[in-house]
């Protein structure tokens, strides 16, 4: 009963305070207007929905990348070798490790002129990139932090699922003279559909929300280039204090976060046959 | 009889395989090496270009001036306490809550919880703001480790269900017919049975409030900052030693990972929410 409190009440709050227009800052106490926050969200604030495209392209391209790399590492690395406990510590620690911290090794190797980011690019014979210091490419390159982070994580998954997979189809599939490719195809993936699902499911839920890498290397910026709701709704409430215009965009971004979960929860269970 | 060209053959797709290998995990390898190797460069070196991979000169200046020039061992501390107050009410709240949805199988609270796994840190930062704002409690430990909870304890409960679910209810029952309260079954029977979850669901709830950056950033003053905000800080001055700011990164880096190391197993089933059960 406890524990709901803690995490129901907060909420209740926040969807209440969205009714409001309250300045922090200000003496006076919260003023009552409705649905006016939503209203403004919605219709009136143009950069609270570029702030709405950006989240879900930054969601769609990071956890794109990651589950492609992420699969194609489990189907490498799923079988007997040596060094498999090595891997699975080495998958491990990009994901514990402080994001803070990481965000600032990025900072310093996406530097245009010092940095070791742009060394590597040209060593490989391309021109240097400006990272997240053009607003041309600072979402992606933010996005590039994410899938450093997280691709083991669906790799660990995927892992376990093909562990789980049955063995016949496979000799069937041989028998039946199948390459390698189309046993994949027809077999794996959509035997490791569920999985997946699940894995691309944990994965949209927290980059839909990324906010440490973002606010620590890039603010948003530059000129708004990486401004998330998650950011925007930040600097409404504590550089603006404007909290119940924050709070309205909390509970958009809420919704936002659950109508992807529901929409993967939807595709599982059509998947599930 | 194995023939010559198919042990060649054999050992080429080897050789390819861990080549392949190499090439995936690299880049996580780097990303390390290259903090730890700019913590260890005078700053001429940490800002040469074309860097330096191998060769360089080693200097602890950049850890020095971590200690001298901020009171890093502050930070540290206050990221000590936090972390450890945090798992401590975290298990002391999260596993009775588990042990309860299990036994009674309260599944409405059991989707409260997950639920509490989607919904933005953000929308919870606001009413706390306002909240501990009202109470005078912003930069104490108090409202650090309270709001801290909101990571770990979801976490706590989600892993610890599962767990408390595969302790026999024959056992259980056995010790309410001995005559022992609902509450020394819990402490007595099932805790010392899922020991492994608690070890693991600890650490991990030690970590994730080690590393939040979100609600420290606005609960934690100056008295109270923990080493994400420190390090943080440390970015907005002009000029500073590349060489300082690696050695910081890897100085908060580096306990959570030795940590995590420790408990690597349950990891993965904690970060999936138990989606995978290893």
């Amino acid at each position: 009963m406890l524990v709901a409190t803690i995490i129901v009440y907060p909420i209740v709050y926040t969807g209440w305070m969205s009714l409001h227009e309250w300045f922090a800052s200000s003496l006076t106490g919260p003023r009552f207007i409705g649905l006016a926050n939503y209203a403004k969200i919605v219709v009136g604030d143009a950069r609270f929905r570029e702030a709405v495209v950006r989240t879900i392209y930054f969601t769609i391209v990071a956890v794109a990348a990651e589950t492609v790399l992420g699969v194609a590492m489990a189907l490498l690395f799923n079988r007997e070798f040596w060094g498999r406990g090595l891997l699975r510590t080495l998958a491990i620690l990009p994901m514990v490790a402080t994001p803070t911290a990481i965000a600032l090794v990025f900072v310093m190797m996406y530097h245009p002129t010092l940095g070791v980011a742009n060394y590597l690019v040209t060593v490989a014979g391309l021109s240097p990139f400006r990272w997240t210091y053009s607003s041309q490419t600072a979402l992606y390159a933010l996005a590039l932090v994410d899938v450093w982070q997280w691709t083991p994580l669906i790799m660990l998954i995927a892992l376990a699922g093909l562990a789980s997979l049955p063995r016949e189809p496979y000799e069937a599939a041989h028998l039946d003279g199948a390459t390698p490719l189309q046993s994949f195809w027809h077999i794996t993936l959509p035997l490791l559909r569920p999985t997946l699902v699940v894995a691309i499911l944990f994965r949209s839920i927290d980059a839909l929300k990324t906010f440490d890498i973002i606010f620590v290397m890039t603010q948003g910026g530059p000129a708004n280039a990486s401004e998330t709701i998650n950011i925007l709704l930040f600097n409404q409430a504590f550089s603006y204090f404007n909290m119940g215009y924050a709070a309205s965009m909390a509970v958009a971004l809420f919704a936002l976060v659950m109508g992807a979960s529901l929409i993967l929860i939807k595709v599982r269970r059509s998947a599930a046959w | 009889m194995v023939s010559g060209q198919s042990l060649r053959r054999r050992w080429l797709s080897r050789a390819g395989f861990y080549g392949l290998a190499l090439l995936f995990m690299l880049p996580t390898v780097f990303v390390f090496y290259w903090m730890i190797t700019l913590s260890l460069k005078p700053q001429v070196e940490a800002t040469a270009y074309p860097p330096s991979f191998v060769r360089f000169s080693i200097t602890t200046a950049g850890y020095r001036e971590v200690f001298t020039k901020y009171p890093f061992f502050l930070y540290t501390w206050n990221s000590l306490v936090v972390a450890t107050g945090c798992t401590l009410l975290g298990l002391a709240v999260g596993l009775p809550a588990a042990y309860s949805i299990a036994h009674w199988r309260q599944q409405r609270l059991a989707v409260i919880i997950l639920v509490a796994r989607i919904i933005p840190g953000i929308a919870y930062l606001i009413p706390w703001y306002i909240f501990f704002r009202h109470l005078r409690m912003v930069d104490t430990y108090g409202a650090l480790i309270l709001t801290h909870l909101i990571v770990g304890l979801p976490i706590i409960i989600w892993v610890m269900i599962s767990f408390f679910e595969d302790v026999p209810a024959d056992l259980e029952d056995a010790g309410l017919i001995d005559g022992c309260s609902h509450f020394g079954v819990f402490w007595r029977i099932a805790l010392p049975l899922v020991k492994p979850g608690v070890v693991a669901t600890g650490i991990l709830s030690f970590v994730f409030s080690w590393n939040n950056f979100l609600f420290s950033v606005i609960l934690a003053g100056r008295s109270t900052r923990t080493l994400p905000i420190a390090v943080y800080n440390m970015i907005s001055y002009e000029e500073i030693n590349w060489g300082t700011l690696a050695a910081a990164a890897t100085l908060i880096t580096l306990p959570v990972l030795v940590v995590a190391l420790l408990a690597q197993r349950h990891i993965v089933t904690g970060l999936t929410f138990g989606a995978v059960k290893q």
